[in-house]
């Protein structure tokens, strides 16, 4: 009945086909292989075209100055030399950092508590799910122009509005020490949701004899959270540590929308450095080594992603 | 024992039930701040955005749809939601066949590639990507950013359409193995139409992807006859930055359509969203 039993469902039964498959492997060797090649190839071959092609231009342009249009101009490690002692790149690394800790901790908290209040909702559950979820499946355009026109305007915005009926606050993204915190929140908004409802996913999954096994026992519901219901959406929870730590990472949209990495490079991300080093000065060399950087810092948690994802694979 | 039981959940909900309150008002509130003022003029809107409008009119969006160039827009954001659910669903529905079916280690290595493709930045190849696409000249065209964003979406539409043909039978493959079938009519007359409800949850997660997705659109999509919709909205702030009422108004076009798609699709978007992310 629920939105959330279809993966449960679908997971469970492709678990008990997968090992029927491994019984029934047919072992026809290589020449089955090359007959099955065919339907893999035209997938490979887009996905190296687009990614893989491109990537290794961009390990060699970070080697060189290229402005994109004219030959390219070997520079060694000049490019990397340049970015250390640049510190608009270290406040970036800075606030990429900042946003993985407010991303692992506000969202994280916020979507465990709603997931296991929805928990005890099973009539409700479904349409607080579809509202949670509202904000994250507008586009990133829609939501900051909301934002940035209607609340946090100096002019037009709530913000202002309050400002000049008593309470003195202003527009949270034009002072340096508020920016970040100010974007964080926004893209907050439109993320959590997404946690909360796969938390609740998980959630279901806890086996029905554990919590009544924990309820004859006399648990209270924080006992019954952290001892039955915790324990089984760990995996769920490292799985999204990881998803979030590689997207604060890259995040991008929210800050390049909302500030644009000001004011005062306030808010300025390794992407959004990188991407005015790109297409404003026409730096192509040195946004493709903070690229690498940021690839770098994703590499260590989609290393993590893959050995927790490693088990779809049996 | 059955007053401790009764009383401990009414204490509980009572916490749950403000939080949830909370949590919809600050969900839902922005957006009935643009309902609210998609209806005024900007002088009302700096005067009390916290007001209700005093009229229904309509001329605020008839304004939004022309300065936004919506009409092209809708036609380029179709388009390229069009072209990217098909070259997409396509491709990773041929390739989560044999990766579901055939073991050995190629076929682990190919899934340890989309794997790890999951999690690849997209700052890792836009940027010689995007050089590559102007020397060609094809900055611009709908059909090569739909690629761009198609192979984009493949790892995971790969791996969520896998694990629904690991739901079918085995045995279904092996009779049809025995009366002579090969791989390509196995999977044609045999997986494709069992497929069909993974199928429809991937083209609707990649179609929402497609329409939402901003670094590569805005990159590639340069021009105003090129815009989609999204951008064309972006494009009206500076055209006419002042006219509050009138972003508003093109906001509500603009989210007002994905919500009524979202409500209706609910059921297939959450299955498939939450089917990639639980762990146990």
């Amino acid at each position: 009945m629920s939105d959330a039993e279809a993966p449960s469902v679908s997971v469970a039964v492709s678990a008990a086909s997968a090992k029927r498959t491994q019984k029934h492997a047919r072992s026809d060797g290589r020449s089955g292989d090359f007959k099955y090649a065919l339907f893999v190839l035209p997938a490979l071959l887009l996905s190296a075209s687009i990614v893989i092609v491109p990537a290794v231009l961009t390990f060699g342009a970070s080697f060189t100055d290229w402005d994109g249009v004219s030959e390219p101009y070997w520079v060694g490690l000049e490019n990397f030399q340049d970015l250390l002692s640049d510190g608009t790149f270290w406040q970036a690394i800075y606030n990429n950092i900042t946003w993985t800790i407010i991303f692992l901790t506000v969202p994280m908290a916020l979507a465990l508590i709603a997931a296991s209040v929805l928990l005890n909702r099973k009539k409700s559950a479904a349409v607080y799910q579809v509202v949670l979820l509202t904000p994250y499946i507008l586009s990133p355009i829609a939501n900051a122009s909301i934002w940035k026109f209607i609340i946090f305007d100096p002019i037009s915005g709530v913000v202002s509005f309050i400002n000049r009926h008593g309470i003195p606050i202003s527009n949270p993204l034009g002072e340096p020490s508020t920016a970040l915190y100010a974007v964080a929140s926004v893209d907050m908004w439109h993320f959590w949701g997404y946690l909360a409802v796969v938390f609740l996913a998980a959630m279901r999954q806890t086996p029905a004899d554990q919590l009544e096994a924990a309820f004859l026992e006399g648990a209270n519901g924080w006992q019954v959270f952290r001892y039955v219901t915790l324990p089984n959406i760990l995996p769920t929870i490292a799985l999204m540590i990881a998803m979030v730590t590689i997207f604060s990472f890259l995040t991008f949209d929210y800050v390049y929308l909302l500030t644009n990495g000001g004011p005062a490079h306030s808010t300025e991300m390794l992407s959004t450095l990188a991407y005015s080093a790109a297409f404003r000065t026409f730096e192509v060399g040195k946004a493709a080594a903070i690229a690498l950087f940021m690839s770098l810092f994703g590499l260590v948690a989609s290393f993590i992603y893959v050995w927790m994802s490693r088990e779809t694979l049996r | 024992m059955s007053q401790s039981e009764s009383a401990a959940p009414s204490a509980k909900s009572i916490w749950g039930s403000l939080f949830l309150a909370i949590a919809v008002v600050v969900a839902l509130a922005p957006f009935c701040l643009v309902i609210m003022n998609a209806f005024k003029s900007h002088t009302e809107i700096v005067a009390n955005p916290l007001a209700l409008p005093d009229s229904f009119s309509m001329v605020n969006f008839v304004t939004a749809w022309t300065t936004g160039r919506f009409s092209t827009g809708l036609f380029n954001s179709v388009a390229i939601c069009g072209f990217t659910i098909g070259i997409t669903v396509g491709l990773a529905s041929l390739a989560a066949f044999p990766l579901a079916r055939r073991k050995g280690k190629i076929w682990r290595l190919i899934s340890i590639y989309f794997l790890c493709a999951v999690t690849v930045p997209i700052q890792l190849f836009i940027f010689p990507l995007y050089f590559i696409f102007a020397a060609l000249g094809i900055v611009g065209n709908l059909f090569a950013t739909s690629l761009i964003l198609s192979a984009i979406n493949l790892p995971l539409a790969i791996f969520l359409l896998r694990t629904y043909v690991l739901a079918i039978p085995q045995e279904l493959d092996d009779a049809a193995f025995m009366d002579g079938a090969g791989p390509w009519k196995t999977f044609w007359y045999v997986i494709l139409p069992l497929l069909r409800p993974g199928l429809i949850t991937v083209a609707i997660l990649v179609g929402f992807n497609a329409w939402n997705e901003f670094m590569i659109t805005s990159t590639f999509q340069q021009g105003q006859a090129n815009f989609t919709m999204t951008l064309g909205y972006l494009s009206m702030n500076s055209t006419i930055v002042t006219d509050r009422g009138i972003m508003m108004a093109g906001a509500l076009i603009i989210i007002f359509p994905i919500i009524i798609f979202f409500l209706a699709m609910q059921r297939f978007f959450i299955g498939g969203m939450t089917a990639g992310a639980i762990k146990g």
